[in-house]
């Protein structure tokens, strides 16, 4: 049994990290490199140089404070269009209105809005609703497709080539837009979906199933933001605290309750305090909704005392709250915690959707008994503040300092960080309150940080490979539909982790046999320009030679064998190869 | 000691091809002779529900007075022949309707289930759950590696343990060859020309993590694409249900049929995690895995004399109902074990009663048979690894439920 134990250990174990490596410190020269491939989506080209020029120190302090830097003009332009990102709750429904929400506003439950976008998709919703009723097909009530578009260009979009009808879409008047969309059949509209520019793709969508607008507003404004934010510390961050505080996009009311959630919850205290944080996800629609903290209910609490039926107390985000967001499953706690949290939050849910669907404390669902959260007394009669007391004391708690110093550690600096250096990090977590900022220098302060331990020690997640590909070669995104798709056959579908652990960002949980291939397979489409929509130029390539190519792609030397096999290939292959390389894979 | 695939090549005169070069169909020739120098190869497929499926009301114990008082909007009646109500096995237990398809299984003796079975480690996380079981070392996280890749012999083919899906699940992790794919037909570099680059780079790459598992990418990738080129229909009338789960039995199916020497298999399906509703929910989840394992069955036809399906999932769920018609965390579960050396229509594993002094820590049912009794019987009696106690480290003497003819 010893035998086959140590023959398979260190597969995966978490063993002591060795200290050597993290005590020998990286070349100068290399710091810039380091800090850009690490606390970026990946270096474009200059990006080194311009972090050289700056200091590194001046760039890694700019990039913790985001606020300071100017924003790129780019981005701004991209995300333009995905109206949805800066919408409430409630203005989600009405203008993606739910089948729900549609017959609020049919039955008089709610009100039909003022603005005319909502109006006209809650009024489109009730016309199909009645044509339903009353028997008659509901295409009947639209438009003829032939009084809006000439009978050629009809023909072009049913069986033209791809480019063809594309042209055809993106010549439509914006007003033609809403109407075309409504009348095409049902399998022309799918068809088309797929190769529409992002406006028009959009529209149609709408129509049958709005909330997948809100869904591709999400993730392609991830895919944007990754590209062309230029604060990628802070863009790196959500992504982590996202995955932290892991919600699942596709669980019911979430579809409509996620665009909130990171801009709410998560963006505005990424480099905050951790008490702020824990907070805002705890009080947020999206995760009560997601580990269903919504509807638990005190057993002793006035409603179950005297309502017909006692929804009951659900431990899902008490225990989730504990394992995944604070102490980490070996934080110290029993069964008998975790119950006594759930009481705790009893009464904590959301208002209806035609309210808003916002935060509410119901007191009448409260469990107003004592309680004891581990060995504090929360004495009988609390309300709301319950909860909050719980926050507190896990919040301060050294467990929940060391088990989030122990995967920022695992993200930024190696899978296997050296004890002392998360031990470090705890301490500035716990004498600081938790400021996220001042945890994150220590990071970077630290001799670890620089060193061979941390140097391409980690292995990219897909959404990390995608992105700095994209920006590697310099690609140009006229539309990040195609690039979200990608992510998503690499493993790492956005907003669509259904487990509450979020994506790991251990490397060898990346590296299986057919996610290897996907990638290679991705390297070679984005460098020969077969990913919709993204445009590399592959001019920049003509007539250098290989190892130069692969220089421009990894801002740094090629390894021996990698530069074997591109000398020997053809090469129109080279930029594919090398984005699809082992050495490209790292960071 | 086994003879690699190189040197088979050699001795079969074959060698001339070089294996680069060695046309499919040949590769997969030389794995299926392989296999019959040896004796038939055997398949063990491990089917893993996750998010913890409600055993409950999966085989639902109607002779059992306290469930349908545990359970008072969610209990499934007792059998009364229709659809509505539970399906009869055995006079106590019956199988909700959704399951009826595996009804004739059954009563043919070729399913076998477990209750009352389970992780004796107490937590509640669905995490921490399933990485015990996958692992096969309840309670100890820093086992490295993962139950099905230790139950390999040693090595033969480059496809012999393969798991359907983005990636390599726990239960295959570890130092024998395994690999992850969601569909045989994109498992190749797809622009012919920069096949054999990148093969280069990564196969003389000092990076020991990508190097490692692209050498048998590269490998499983030639014979794959051999399986792949063959045109697949589901035969005997077998129809595989739309969705993931369907299409991973179904890729494991035409992996078994091209011989290309597998002999594990992984596939999960998820969606158990029924906190609330849970009545829609699990008629939905179970319809899809009942299709999913009657279409494998019949598709695998005489074959299935080789083949052990056996499935798990972390934990169960409450006895009694919550507020939400859901049900909560709990702890035993039922296992089914499909096969044709499964001594089947029998429901196996001692019953503890739902009984309020009967449960666990008054709120599950309680556990009376070790998962890794059920694995270690499939891994000993169907692979043929005697050496269970590599394969269980720390459970040295499982006590086989005899599900295995």
């Amino acid at each position: 049994m010893c035998v086959v134990l140590s023959a398979a250990a260190g597969f995966g174990a978490r063993k002591p990290a060795p200290d050597a490596p993290f005590r020998a410190k990286l070349d100068r020269n290399s710091h810039a490199l380091h800090a850009v491939e690490r606390l970026t989506f990946g270096p474009r080209p200059g990006d080194v140089e311009a972090v050289r020029r700056l200091g590194v120190k001046k760039w890694v302090d700019l990039q913790l404070h985001p606020e300071r830097i100017p924003e790129n003009p780019e981005l701004a332009r991209r995300l333009a269009p995905l109206d949805s990102l800066r919408m409430s709750t409630l203005e989600l429904q009405q203008h993606y209105p739910t089948r729900q929400y549609a017959r609020a506003v049919m039955n008089g439950r709610a009100e039909m809005p003022d603005d005319p976008g909502a109006r006209r998709a809650i009024e489109n919703m009730i016309a199909r609703f009645k044509a339903k009723q009353d028997g008659t097909k509901s295409d009947a009530q639209v438009t003829d497709l032939r009084e809006i578009v000439a009978g050629d260009a009809l023909r072009t979009l049913r069986t033209g080539t791809r480019e063809d009808k594309r042209a055809i879409l993106v010549s439509l008047q914006p007003d033609q837009v809403q109407q075309v969309a409504e009348a095409l059949p049902p399998g022309m509209r799918a068809g088309l979906i797929a190769i529409a520019p992002t406006s028009v793709r959009r529209e149609l969508l709408a129509v049958n199933s709005p909330e997948r607008v809100i869904a591709d507003d999400l993730a392609e404004a991830r895919v944007y933001r990754a590209i062309y934010s230029n604060r990628q510390l802070e863009e790196e961050l959500t992504d982590f605290w996202f995955n932290h505080f892991n919600v699942f996009l596709d669980k019911g009311a979430d579809r409509y309750l996620v665009s909130e959630y990171e801009r709410d919850a998560i963006r505005p205290y990424v480099l905050g305090r951790f008490r702020d944080l824990l907070e805002a996800t705890a009080k947020s629609p999206a995760m009560l909704f997601y580990l269903d903290n919504w509807q638990s209910m005190g057993a002793h609490s006035d409603a179950a005392q005297r309502a017909r039926r006692d929804r009951g107390l659900n431990e899902n985000y008490g225990r989730e709250l504990l394992e995944l967001h604070t102490l980490g499953v070996d934080g110290g706690y029993t069964q008998r915690d975790v119950t006594e949290v759930a009481r705790c939050f009893t009464g904590w849910t959301i208002k209806g959707p035609v309210e808003g669907g916002g935060f509410f404390y119901n007191d009448r669902w409260h469990d107003k008994g004592a309680k004891t959260v581990l060995a504090v007394a929360i004495p009988a009669g609390g309300g709301e503040e319950d909860g909050e007391r719980v926050l507190d004391i896990l919040a301060k708690s050294p467990a929940t300092a060391h088990h989030i110093c122990l995967e920022l550690a695992q993200k930024f600096v190696a899978d296997n960080p050296p004890e002392r250096l998360v031990a470090r990090m705890a301490q500035s977590f716990l004498k600081t309150d938790g400021d996220l900022r001042q945890v994150l220098k220590t990071m970077l302060d630290s001799p670890e940080f620089w060193s061979h331990g941390a140097d391409r020690a980690k292995v990219k997640t897909p959404f990390e490979m995608v992105i700095s590909a994209v920006r590697a070669s310099g690609a140009q995104v006229d539309d990040a539909h195609g690039l979200v798709n990608e992510i998503a056959k690499l493993g790492e579908p956005l907003y669509r982790k259904l487990e509450p652990t979020g994506y790991s960002s251990i490397s060898a949980e990346w590296v299986s046999s057919d996610a290897l291939l996907d990638r290679m397979n991705f390297a070679a489409a984005l460098a020969t320009n077969r990913i919709a929509d993204v445009h590399v130029d592959t001019a920049q390539f003509n007539g250098k030679a290989a190892d130069l190519i692969a220089h421009a792609l990894l801002d740094r030397e090629a390894s021996t064998q990698t530069r074997a096999a591109i000398e020997e290939a053809d090469p129109f292959l080279v930029p594919g190869l090398v984005l699809g390389s082992p050495d490209f894979q790292r960071k | 000691m086994p003879l690699s695939r190189r040197a088979f090549l050699k001795s079969s005169g074959l060698a001339m091809f070089g294996i680069g070069a060695a046309p499919a169909w040949l590769s997969r020739t030389v794995y299926a002779a392989y296999d019959r120098g040896n004796r038939r190869r055997k398949v063990l497929i491990a089917i893993f529900q996750r998010g913890a499926v409600d055993g409950l009301n999966v085989v639902v114990p109607f002779g059992d007075k306290s469930y349908f008082a545990l359970r008072p909007t969610l209990a499934i009646p007792a059998p009364d022949g229709t659809l509505q109500t539970a399906q009869d096995l055995d006079g106590f237990f019956g199988l909700h309707a959704s399951l009826a398809p595996l009804l004739p299984v059954f009563r043919d003796g070729h399913l076998a289930i477990v209750e009352a079975v389970g992780s004796p480690d107490p937590t509640r996380s669905h995490f921490d759950a399933q990485d015990f079981m996958e692992s096969g070392t309840p309670g100890r996280k820093g086992t490295p590696d993962g139950w099905l890749n230790r139950a390999l012999l040693p090595p033969r083919s480059p496809v012999r343990a393969v798991a359907i899906g983005p990636r390599l699940p726990r239960s295959l992790r570890g130092r024998n060859t395994a690999i992850a794919l969601e569909k045989l037909d994109d498992f190749q570099v797809r622009d012919a020309h920069m096949a054999s680059p990148f093969e280069a780079m990564y196969d003389s790459s000092a990076d020991a993590l990508l190097h490692g598992t692209a050498q048998e990418t590269f490998e499983a990738v030639k014979l794959i694409q051999s399986v792949d080129k063959q045109p697949y229909s589901p035969r005997n009338g077998a129809r595989y249900p739309p969705g993931q789960f369907g299409e991973a039995l179904q890729q494991i199916a035409r992996l078994i049929r091209a011989d290309v020497g597998l002999e594990v298999a992984f596939a999960d399906i998820g969606g158990w995690d029924t906190h609330v509703n849970q009545d829609r929910q699990l008629t939905n989840r179970l319809n899809e895995f009942g299709q999913g394992l009657t279409a494998f069955y019949r598709d695998m036809g005489d074959r299935m004399a080789d083949v052990l399906v056996v499935t798990m999932s972390e934990f169960g769920r409450t006895a009694h109902e919550n507020g939400n018609r859901g049900t909560d965390h709990g702890h035993a579960n039922v296992m089914f074990a499909i096969g044709g050396d499964v001594r089947g229509g029998k429901i196996y594993g001692q019953w503890p009663g739902l009984a309020p002094e009967q449960l666990n820590e008054g709120r599950d049912l309680a556990l009376t048979t070790d998962f890794r009794d059920v694995l270690a019987e499939a891994v000993s009696e169907h692979l043929g690894n005697r050496n269970i106690a590599a394969v269980f480290p720390g459970y040295s003497s499982p006590k086989y439920p005899g599900i295995i003819a």
